[in-house]
């Protein structure tokens, strides 16, 4: 048995799921961010599974738009975790059922 | 029993299940440790596994981008913010997680959709290719038909560290103003 394209789908479709998983239950902040990183590198790896064992084998695109995507989640960590602090500086806790104060 | 494992399938698949299980047990890590320090370790881990499952799949520089601005980067941010964060005075558990039977609920249901629909569907493939260097490709393509992309990205990074610095800076406040 080779390793083919539907092993790595259903890798990556563990790991979103992962992901998934922390970003609805976790109350800690940071731990909602990972959760974040584990999805968008699932959507990573069906990329690069793509472009090497799909139909049309196209490594410019298959291996540039996870470049990308590592590019906007540094991004977007750096500001979300930018956020936390600041949350954690203002409220003292970044328990997400604790900084509730917008909520009715 | 070696002999067999070894005869009925590729030693590339056993370097694959290697990757797979590594990534899939810090995914678990994440979603499942008890405390924050052991779940950003897991997705130091998991980010491992996934450098190896690049390298697998013959992306090298992707491999390597990963390994320095995932691992090296925005683990290490993550790990500063879970450290700056956490209150170590803290007798409790650091790490509750809320409404865990539903999520368990939503996570069997996410799973055995994504399986179902991605292991089901007949997808078209190609022979694989040869193992080849792909710093060259992604180069070019990154300044020739990608390179508005790669500039706003770029742009993006000046506006993401800008923000970052304001938002988390401490405001000295004076006394003087009313």
């Amino acid at each position: 048995m080779t390793v083919g394209l539907t092993h790595f789908l259903v890798l990556a479709a563990i790991i979103f799921s992962l992901g998934f998983y922390t970003v609805i239950t976790r109350t800690n902040a940071v731990g909602v961010l990972m959760g974040v990183e584990l999805i968008l590198n699932a959507a990573n790896l069906n990329f690069v599974a793509f472009a090497r064992y799909g139909a049309v084998q196209n490594v410019t695109v298959g291996q540039v738009f996870p470049i990308f995507g590592i590019m906007i989640a540094a991004a977007e960590a750096a500001v979300g975790l930018a956020i936390v602090l600041a949350i954690f500086q203002n409220w003292g806790s970044i328990d997400t059922q604790r900084t509730t104060s917008l909520r009715q | 029993m070696l002999e067999s494992l070894l005869s009925n399938v590729p030693i590339s698949f056993h370097v694959f299940m290697l990757f797979a299980t590594v990534t899939v047990a810090g995914a678990a890590g994440v979603a499942f440790a008890r405390n924050i320090v052991y779940s950003a370790f897991a997705l130091l881990a998991a980010f491992a596994g996934v450098v190896g499952l690049f390298a697998f799949m013959s992306a090298d520089f992707l491999a390597v981008v990963q390994l320095m601005v995932y691992v090296g980067g925005i683990l290490v941010l993550i790990l500063f913010a879970v450290m700056l964060t956490n209150r170590i005075t803290d007798t409790q558990r650091s790490n509750p997680s809320m409404h865990v039977p539903m999520g368990l609920a939503m996570l069997t249901l996410v799973t055995t959709t994504l399986i179902a629909a991605v292991a089901g569907h007949d997808w078209p493939t190609k022979p694989t290719p040869p193992y080849a260097p792909t710093t060259a490709l992604i180069g070019d393509a990154l300044l020739g038909p990608y390179l508005l992309p790669f500039e706003v990205a770029g742009i993006l990074l000046l506006a993401a560290l800008l923000a970052a610095v304001v938002v988390a800076r401490k405001e000295i406040k004076d006394e003087d103003d009313a």
